[in-house]
């Protein structure tokens, strides 16, 4: 598989369809992991980092096999590559930016990346479309016993799988929920949901992780607590707890929907307007827009529209997929420029 | 820079509006900020709280002094990046490192998957991870031929492992 290919094509946990599609963009599970008898990455000299690196790569090239999985040496590849894979959320920002002997292992389905030399040597991530808790659990636990043949990890009995970050030792597991909540930001009641989802020890973040802000109205719930239950317990509070934000989401839609259909329109046919007339457009104003769209078109207000397209924009759009797009670095006027371009022609309106 | 409302207090509030789709900027002090009810969000992630929480956490010196063998971190600079430098340190820090766990996680002990293999002996990783250690100081001070040593005993200790 070439980078190229991959980064052109589209992000199947994007795609519509999966379980709670309309609310639910994906689901993802990570298991953080280091193998025994060395030094954490960000502790190893750079000769033994990429020693590291070499070993992880035969070892996942030998559970999986070349034609099922591709590795990438994240050095080498130029940084607008690196930012469209962490914009595909296939590899974390620390990697996109970090330096050093690091790389990944993407399938050809863009559904498994194994990150080498992040915080820990060994990221495993499975990503999914829709509400899969269960599903992407159990495939990152497959990977994980595949991988397991073939390297032996650092674990501790009463500790479990030690890692360079205390908060994720244990399981080494974080299952994480991307939600589409425009409603309830709409009749501002997303800080209640805040508030109960801290109560359940479950993180909040955007669409980018860590310390980024909630834009799009997407919202990324995560569990904190990684050690002392086991990686079931630790599925079933999500489990019950994403359930209910979908219901709240569902009524808030209806409640917009029933009580102020003239300003819901409004903002649903204005943002469809904008985005299929703008000439030059902000990434976050493209979020903002694409987000009323999208909630236009659960509503059944607007019709007829690839509901894939619109969700596939929503990372096509980024930064770094935009100047892929048009193979050159662009500053930021001409990025705004080259996305409108890009919206109008990918909803069909030049 | 001032604040552009009292134009007394260092503005510390830096917002961005969008209004009638127009960008403006403002550049406020904390006090004038509230008064116009801008709800202060302060974005905290994990290990801001975590470092935080270590800070706060008043280890006695002689913690501050404990160092891994192994990778040589001080319990202070675990501390100050809330990052380990090896897989030892739990077992090093582990007196400190209850209370940072039971901040956490609520827990202290791991109740989740086992790794399927037996390997995962602690002594026999430590040993592999010392092994390692000479090795790169071996090449550091180009001694090629107990290098070469290490190299071989490192690879027979591995695919033990991998055979147990």
């Amino acid at each position: 598989m070439k980078l190229d290919d991959l980064i052109t094509s589209p992000s199947p946990w994007l795609e519509p369809g999966g379980p709670q599609s309309d609310i639910v963009l994906s689901t993802r599970v990570r298991l953080a992991r280091n193998v025994a008898g060395r030094l954490f990455s960000t502790r190893l000299q750079p000769e033994e980092r990429q020693d590291l690196e070499a070993f992880l790569k035969k070892a996942v090239l030998k559970a999986f096999g070349p034609r099922d999985i591709t590795w990438f040496e994240l050095g080498d590849l130029q940084e607008i590559d690196r930012r469209c894979l962490m914009e595909r959320h296939l590899i974390s920002r620390e990697l996109a930016t970090g330096d050093g002997h690091r790389g990944v292992a993407i399938d050809k389905d863009q559904k498994i990346a194994i990150m080498a030399n992040e915080e820990d040597h060994l990221r495993l991530q499975v990503i999914c479309c829709g509400l899969q808790l269960e599903q992407a659990w159990r495939e990152a636990d497959t990977l994980d016993n595949r991988l397991e043949e073939h390297l032996t990890y650092a674990f501790s009995p009463t500790l479990g799988y030690l890692t360079a970050c205390p908060t994720n030792v244990g399981t080494g597991l974080r299952a994480s929920v991307m939600l589409h909540l425009p409603s309830l930001v709409l009749t501002r009641q997303i800080e209640k949901v805040f508030r109960a989802v801290a109560r359940m020890r479950l993180a909040v973040r955007g669409l980018y992780g860590e310390g980024t802000q909630a834009t799009g109205d997407i919202y990324q719930i995560s569990n904190q607590v990684s050690l002392g239950r086991s990686e079931a317990d630790i599925l079933k509070t999500l489990e019950s707890v994403i359930p209910q934000i979908i219901a709240y989401e569902q009524q808030a839609r209806d409640v917009l929907a029933t009580e102020s259909p003239t300003a819901l329109d409004d903002r649903v046919f204005r943002s469809w307007g904008l985005l299929t007339s703008a000439r030059t457009i902000s990434s976050e104003e493209t979020l903002t827009l694409l987000s009323a769209v999208r909630l236009g078109i659960h509503l059944r207000r607007l019709e007829g529209i690839d509901l894939g397209a619109i969700n596939e924009l929503f990372v096509l759009t980024r930064r770094g997929h935009i100047q892929k797009m048009r193979g050159a670095e662009l500053g930021e006027t001409e990025r705004d420029v080259a996305r409108a371009d890009y919206i109008r022609k990918r909803l069909g309106a030049d | 820079m001032l604040c552009q409302r009292c134009k007394k207090k260092p503005a510390t509030v830096h917002l961005t509006e969008i209004l009638h789709n127009e960008k403006r900027e403002r550049h406020l002090c904390e006090d004038c900020a509230k008064e116009e009810g801008v709800a202060m969000k302060t974005q905290m992630n994990l290990q801001d709280i975590l470092s935080g929480m270590l800070n706060a956490h008043q280890a006695a010196g002689r913690e501050a002094n404990l160092t891994c063998p192994d990778c040589g971190l001080t319990y202070a600079e675990f501390r100050q990046q809330g990052r380990f430098g090896c897989p030892h340190d739990y077992e090093v820090f582990a007196e400190p490192l209850k209370e940072v766990l039971q901040k956490v996680h609520g827990a202290t002990e791991h109740t989740g998957k086992m790794p399927q293999r037996a390997g995962a002996d602690l002594t026999a990783q430590r040993q592999l991870m010392q092994l390692r250690r000479q090795l790169q100081a071996a090449v550091e001070g180009e001694k090629y031929e107990e290098a070469a040593r290490l190299r071989d005993l490192i690879k027979e200790k591995e695919s033990a492992g991998e055979t147990r």
